[in-house]
């Protein structure tokens, strides 16, 4: 809704976080959606996973100092399934990942991080198994995600990536936050609303 | 030309036009808010001058955070208080219609919008909140958005959507006594997985769904999502058209026959093409529990829990028998439980509350299970009491609670505690979902529910019925 931004590079080194099916209550806690904004998700990113009742570090990934500062994230399959809050990409973008390598994403999660800017790509499962394994051997790996040519590239080696078209060009126009491109048509909104019968109660 | 499926329809005379993104415009019908998805998309309306773009087509309650003990204000949770005060400044501030804690039409957004004859066939309908699909049930395309996609339909009534295939699911013959739609939707779950529907609308048909009060189909239509399909919904019919009439939304007199001519009209052609098509036989449906961290880890009552290599994703299996603390092979009959919850959108209508209270009446809870019996509105508690369903559930020992989702997401202060066990009318099993870490969820009908806190442990409802 401000300024355009293109996102076409993401420049990084990344975190992996193995597992199928990672839910969207496991990402944030439904307890922190009582904030009134989202400022402090950065904080909350797989929370109960991270920390005991006494709020002692557990062994996470996304506590381990080897991956501080990861930009992108590796998953596995169905990521972000269930609840559709927004707060869970929310907090894993605060907490500073710019994009998400994985095999399949949940429908939900994936619209809210594109119009986040954040980009969810897929993989294959034998690519994703490569990845983790190239930042667990070596966490400071830097990879590019370069949703031009559609790959990922760390070292000398590039994995072909994949993610909906309209999601790309979103990204690459820099027009993935909506709102002005739909504002742009509200005339012809008012249009094809006159033309359902039941925006006017059905009154003829 | 070949037919057209419901989904087509809709989309097509929703369509505004085709963005520069090469996604579709869709115009939204009807948009439900609620306390949590919305305070930030306020924000982002203020901070960019803009207004609600069709006012009155946006219904505001509060359901998430609110008490269903004592509901006076302030809440003793300040954030609650303070969520809660957002939307009631939002809605007066933007002029959107609010049912507020002291209104007769507060409830679960999804529970409201079917009771007030907000939902329609024929419409689309959006709500920050991924069970919107419920509203499926009414041949509605309904759903479920996150924030930013809540300040788009605010800002101007549509989202920028990719268009999805359509599975046309069918549930042939008759289900057995004792065998509810919560049972159907899980069977489903199971045997298509939590990720099969990425991509797809499904559209449930076949007998059984034919049959089917709109209750039961808005409980099938609910737990789509758990599938991971993010539309669902059912062709609407004379049962759709009877639930509506005179419902304070629903049209009235010469224009509720407009209507209908309209409702059947968007009803999928008997010769509509599918993009795929799965069809189960009800006999194969038993009561069904889930015994995992996800809702497709289930299995019929009288089954054993399976090995992990039985599954797709075995190391999930494994994740789940960790958290869960069984062992492979156990039965689930006999599983003990500590806490009982009745309520949600998926199962806290009346006729879930009237379910339940079949399987209770004249019996106790056991000693050791603190049971909850939360209505879905504060309209279906006037309507269990105005039957005494209230007094069915006192007398057993079930707490008899104020409208609002409570422990299906534990953000009010109904929760579980350490490693409890709940047994669930809910819709998700996932870890911490009701409100502990380390707290335990087998999701069943709400029937079974009742069954399983009389008794202490997961017992077959059909020994009742």
């Amino acid at each position: 809704m401000s300024e355009i931004i293109k996102i076409v590079k993401i420049e990084g080194s990344a975190v992996p976080m193995r597992g199928n099916d990672i839910d969207t209550d496991r990402i944030i806690p439904a307890r922190y959606l009582k904030e009134v904004s989202f400022a402090r998700m950065g904080e909350y990113p797989f929370y109960d996973e991270r920390f005991d009742a006494a709020g002692r570090k557990k062994d996470h990934p996304f506590n381990d100092p080897e991956y501080k500062g990861a930009a992108i994230l590796f998953v596995n399959k169905n990521f972000g399934c269930g609840s559709s809050r927004e707060h869970a990409p929310q907090a894993l973008h605060r907490f500073g990942i710019k994009a998400i390598v994985g095999e399949s994403f949940a429908a939900i999660f994936a619209g809210n991080c594109t119009m986040m800017g954040v980009p969810t790509v897929t993989v294959g499962a034998s690519q994703i198994e490569q990845l983790m394994k190239s930042v667990e051997e070596s966490p400071r790996t830097q990879y590019t995600v370069d949703l031009e040519s559609k790959t990922i590239s760390y070292g000398e080696k590039k994995i072909a990536i994949d993610l909906p078209e309209t999601y790309r060009t979103a990204l690459t126009a820099g027009s993935w936050d909506s709102t002005a491109l739909l504002r742009a048509n509200l005339e012809q909104v008012r249009k094809t609303a006159a033309k359902l019968p039941y925006m006017s109660a059905f009154s003829n | 030309m070949a037919g057209r499926t419901l989904y087509d329809k809709i989309w097509e005379s929703h369509t505004v036009g085709i963005l520069p993104t090469g996604q579709t415009q869709l115009f939204i019908g009807l948009h439900l808010i609620h306390e949590i998805t919305t305070a930030p998309a306020f924000d982002m309306l203020r901070e960019n001058g803009m207004d609600v773009a069709f006012r009155d087509r946006t219904f505001a309650t509060v359901d998430h955070i609110v008490p269903t003990d004592v509901r006076q204000r302030p809440f003793l949770d300040r954030e609650a208080e303070e969520l809660t005060q957002a939307l009631e400044k939002n809605v007066e501030q933007f002029g959107v219609e609010f049912f507020g804690l002291d209104s007769m039409n507060q409830g679960i957004v999804h529970v409201i919008g079917p009771q007030l004859g907000l939902t329609q066939p024929g419409m689309t309908l959006a709500c920050g909140d991924s069970h919107t699909s419920t509203h499926g049930a009414f041949g509605t395309l309904a759903f479920g958005i996150g924030t930013s996609q809540v300040r788009d339909v605010l800002a101007t009534q549509t989202l920028a959507m990719d268009k999805l295939q359509v599975r046309r699911i069918n549930i042939n013959g008759a289900l057995g006594t004792g065998v509810y739609a919560k049972d159907v939707i899980l069977y489903i779950i199971r045997r298509l997985g939590v990720a099969g529907g990425k991509g797809f609308a499904y559209e449930y048909g076949g007998e059984v769904i034919d049959r089917m009060s709109m209750e039961e189909r808005m409980t099938v239509c609910n737990m789509s999502i758990e599938g991971g399909a993010l539309v669902g919904y059912v062709n609407p019919d004379q049962t759709t058209f009877d639930y509506l009439s005179g419902r304070p939304h629903a049209p009235k007199g010469d224009a509720f026959e407009r209507a209908l001519k309209y409702w059947k009209s968007v009803a999928s052609d008997s010769d509509a093409q599918y993009d795929d098509l799965v069809c189960y036989e009800a006999r194969e449906i038993e009561p069904t529990v889930t015994w995992g961290i996800n809702p497709g880890q289930s299995v019929g009552i009288s089954e054993r829990l399976p090995k992990p290599a039985e599954y797709a994703d075995p190391d999930g299996a494994k994740k789940a028998y960790e958290h869960m603390g069984w062992q492979p092979g156990a039965p689930i009959l006999g599983t003990p439980i500590n806490v009982a919850f009745i309520g949600s959108c998926t199962n806290g209508r009346l006729a879930d509350l009237r379910a339940a209270a079949k399987i209770a009446k004249g019996r106790k809870v056991n000693s050791a299970v603190r049971a909850l019996v939360v209505p879905g509105s504060t309209e279906v508690k006037k309507l269990a009491e105005q039957e005494g369903l209230h007094e069915v559930f006192e007398a057993a020992g079930f707490q008899w609670r104020a409208a609002g989702c409570s422990m299906c997401l534990a953000m009010n202060p109904d929760k579980l505690n350490g490693r409890e066990v709940s047994a669930s009318s809910s819709n998700r099993n996932f870890i911490g979902r009701q409100g502990s870490p380390q707290g335990r969820t087998l999701l069943m009908s709400p029937a079974m529910v009742a069954a399983a806190a009389l008794n202490g442990k997961v017992v077959d409802v059909r020994e009742y019925e």
